[in-house]
């Protein structure tokens, strides 16, 4: 199968065939992020992630429509303000959810699942009701359109070196936010031991609040950024749950690094197993193979050592 | 036979549920209703048998499983596979490149039928692989995941990702399995026609025969030791281990049981709508059946039946008048259900409905001279009193309504594993 291509070619086709990988790698991360403050710290099952994803990036929509109205200058810098907007709009809207919803449940893990997918459903529809069912894109500046030319066969798309970008960076924001700022040590510590925390003076309720809407609010930008390589339906976040869950779960919830960890292994073996099957046998080959991996070792790639 | 004495009032009490849900699928349905509104209830009839094994798994035994879809899928596709078969006879496809085999695989090239459909030939094998399947695979779960005292909210996901699984597979194998639109066009079971409302009627008839068995079934398990230990495993599972009981042992064998339930209502789906597809498969169904399980009550067999009509009833009255609102209905019951009333129909017939009527009644019978007579003994104790008049054959339902919902206990393990 590659007689007919010279080592050059081949090494350009791995090169751009890995990148894609990447891509997809960055996808999963921003995906899995948000779910692995809300699920691996807070151990709060949130069905309804997927669709913080999508009000992320219904938001970065009307955000590029209005600018539209704007002067063409302002045009191009949309995008960071865009992903502000989205990750406040559904931070927001996660702090009303867990008030209203979530922490009556907190005791109640397999109910809060129902819940949300509730939630999930009523969001949906709303999406529907107001951006209608068709799916809608977003116009990109033109600085993010077109492909970087690396060398003379290699080409990266602009738009996939953003997301890997913004990828990292939020990556490196989490692991900041939980491992070095105060706030993270109180979630760590509440989710350690609740009765403890509070009774060394940590408001355990509103750590939660913040904790939850930080997760919603980081569900948002990645719906934000996930505007710039695809289009937005109302029911398109269903379609992420089950990875996003199983990255998280595979790579051992309680472990940010095992969350990364898990994305670049689930989507590399996608990505690979895609150049030799159909697609959807390559995803069917790779979530079977997650799957018996969690049966067989449940804790995941990463697990947390506790006492408990 | 402590079991069988008539005195036991919880006994009495499910029993007299039990006529009442027979009376009402034998003979208030069938005579109410033309045939094709008896056979769409007949097909709501199928999802109950999921509802009643939830009741089982989830209510009971804590096991959260979001991929019953997966088994009621594995019932109705063998049987349709044994439909289609039937229906796809040499002399009905001769006009194919390759006749004999079902009209789906030729469309896809296939020129041979492939092995694994070869046993689906025959009725009997269809019948014992509409149990054996769905109880094979769901042993394999349980075992691998019980075992490694794996529970709750990891079990749930991973259930839903195996519901996800097979649905991408089925479209995917389009050869094999029908694709997306599934195992259409089928015809006669043992060469008897389903299609006429005369058979339409005999398999409604069929359907709830098996479903009220099921039920009884269910009532027996949940009134058995078995049921007991269930319900202590769900609350205090370290407890029921340290007292010598194989826990994961009891877990999978009331998974297989739901599973069985399910593929049985499979089915009975595919005999009765014609048809077999990933959509009845996928996430989105299977979660769908936990609703139904949730609004009967997640404690009550027989409230999970009324749970699946009603659910079932509603989507269909309002996706023909107003689609639009179904989704928002669909969302707020889910949340309703689950903040309001956690023990679904049932618990607001024991604790609303029940106390009323027995309230109406004695009035009606021991004060009819001056029912407000500011002397008169308050009524309502009885029925309150929990020795006295509430199910003492359901004590879980009574804990339940007094504090909403135990928390369910993951066991050290799964927590290690969150």
């Amino acid at each position: 199968m590659f007689g007919e291509y010279s080592l050059s070619e081949l090494a350009s086709i791995f090169a751009m065939q890995g990148f894609s990988g990447l891509i997809l790698f960055s996808v999963f991360v921003l995906m899995a992020l948000g779910l692995a403050i809300i699920y691996g710290q807070m151990g709060v099952i949130n069905m309804a992630h997927g669709e913080f994803m999508i009000l992320g990036a219904y938001v970065t929509y009307l955000v590029s429509r209005a600018f539209g109205q704007l002067p063409h200058a302002l045009f191009n810098v949309y995008f960071p303000v865009a992903m502000v907007a989205a990750f406040l709009v559904a931070g927001a809207l996660g702090a009303f959810v867990e008030w209203a919803l979530i922490r009556r449940l907190y005791k109640r893990p397999l109910d809060t699942l129902l819940a949300t997918w509730g939630l999930s459903l009523i969001l949906q529809q709303l999406y529907r009701t107001i951006f209608g069912a068709r799916e809608v894109g977003v116009t990109m500046p033109e600085w993010m359109m077109g492909s970087l030319k690396l060398t003379d066969a290699i080409e990266v798309p602009v738009n996939g070196v953003l997301v890997m970008g913004i990828a990292v960076a939020i990556s490196i924001a989490v692991g900041v936010m939980m491992y070095r700022s105060s706030w993270g040590r109180q979630v760590r510590a509440v989710v350690q031991n609740r009765t403890m925390a509070g009774a060394v003076g940590i408001d355990t309720g509103r750590t939660d609040r913040l904790t939850f809407a930080v997760g919603c609010g980081i569900a948002g930008v990645a719906g934000s950024a996930f505007t710039m390589i695809g289009s937005t339906g109302p029911s398109s976040g269903q379609l992420y749950i089950v990875d996003t869950f199983l990255v998280v779960v595979f790579g051992g919830a309680a472990s940010l690094l095992g969350t990364i960890a898990s994305a670049f292994t689930i989507s590399q073996a996608q990505s690979i197993l895609e150049f030799f099957l159909s697609g959807s046998m390559a995803k069917v080959l790779t979530l079977l193979s997650v799957v018996v991996i969690l049966m067989l070792r449940p804790q995941g790639l990463f697990a947390l050592k506790l006492r408990k | 036979m402590r079991f069988l004495s008539a005195s036991d009032p919880g006994l009495r009490r499910q029993l007299i549920g039990l006529a009442i849900l027979a009376a009402l699928l034998l003979v208030a349905l069938p005579l109410g209703l033309d045939a094709f509104r008896l056979n769409l209830f007949g097909k709501y009839l199928c999802f109950a048998f999921v509802a009643i094994g939830l009741v089982l798994c989830w209510g009971m035994g804590g096991i959260l499983s979001l991929g019953q879809g997966v088994f009621f899928g594995l019932g109705g596709y063998a049987m349709a596979m044994y439909l289609k078969l039937e229906a796809s006879t040499p002399e009905a496809t001769k006009i194919q490149s390759t006749p004999g085999i079902p009209d789906f695989m030729d469309w896809n090239q296939l020129k041979a039928l492939p092995l694994w459909w070869e046993p689906f030939h025959s009725l009997p094998f269809t019948l014992f692989a509409i149990i054996a399947l769905p109880v094979l695979f769901a042993f394999i779960i349980g075992a691998a995941m019980f075992r490694r005292r794996v529970g709750g909210v990891y079990f749930a996901i991973i259930t839903q990702a195996i519901a996800a699984i097979a649905t991408i597979l089925i479209i995917g194998q389009q050869g094999y399995t029908g694709g997306v639109n599934g195992i259409t066009d089928l015809r006669t079971l043992h060469g008897w026609d389903i299609r006429p409302d005369s058979a339409r009627i005999t398999l409604y008839f069929v359907c709830a025969g098996l479903l009220l068995l099921a039920a009884a079934l269910a009532l027996f398990v949940q009134r058995s030791k078995l049921g007991r230990i269930l319900i202590a495993m769900r609350d205090q599972e370290d407890r029921v281990r340290f007292s010598g009981y194989d826990v994961a042992a009891f877990k999978t064998f009331v998974f297989c049981l739901g599973a069985a339930f399910a593929s049985v209502g499979g089915a009975m789906f595919t005999l009765q709508v014609g048809f077999m597809s990933p959509t009845i498969v996928g996430i989105v169904p299977s979660i769908e059946m936990v609703i139904f399980c949730a609004v009967g009550g997640r404690l009550s067999v027989i409230g999970a039946v009324y749970g699946a009509l009603l659910v079932n009833l509603a989507r269909t009255s309002f996706s023909e008048s107003f689609p639009e609102l179904w989704l928002f209905g669909l969302g707020a019951l889910f949340i309703a259900v689950v903040m309001a009333f956690p023990s679904g129909l049932a618990g607001v017939w024991v604790d609303r409905i029940e106390p009323l009527l027995a309230r109406l009644l004695r009035r009606k019978t021991t004060t009819p001279a001056s029912p407000n007579a500011p002397g008169a003994p308050e009524p309502a104790p009885l029925a309150r009193d929990p020795a006295a008049g509430r199910r003492p054959g359901a004590p879980s339902l009574n804990a339940l309504s007094a504090n909403p919902l135990p928390a369910t206990p993951m066991t050290d393990a799964a927590r290690a594993a969150l």
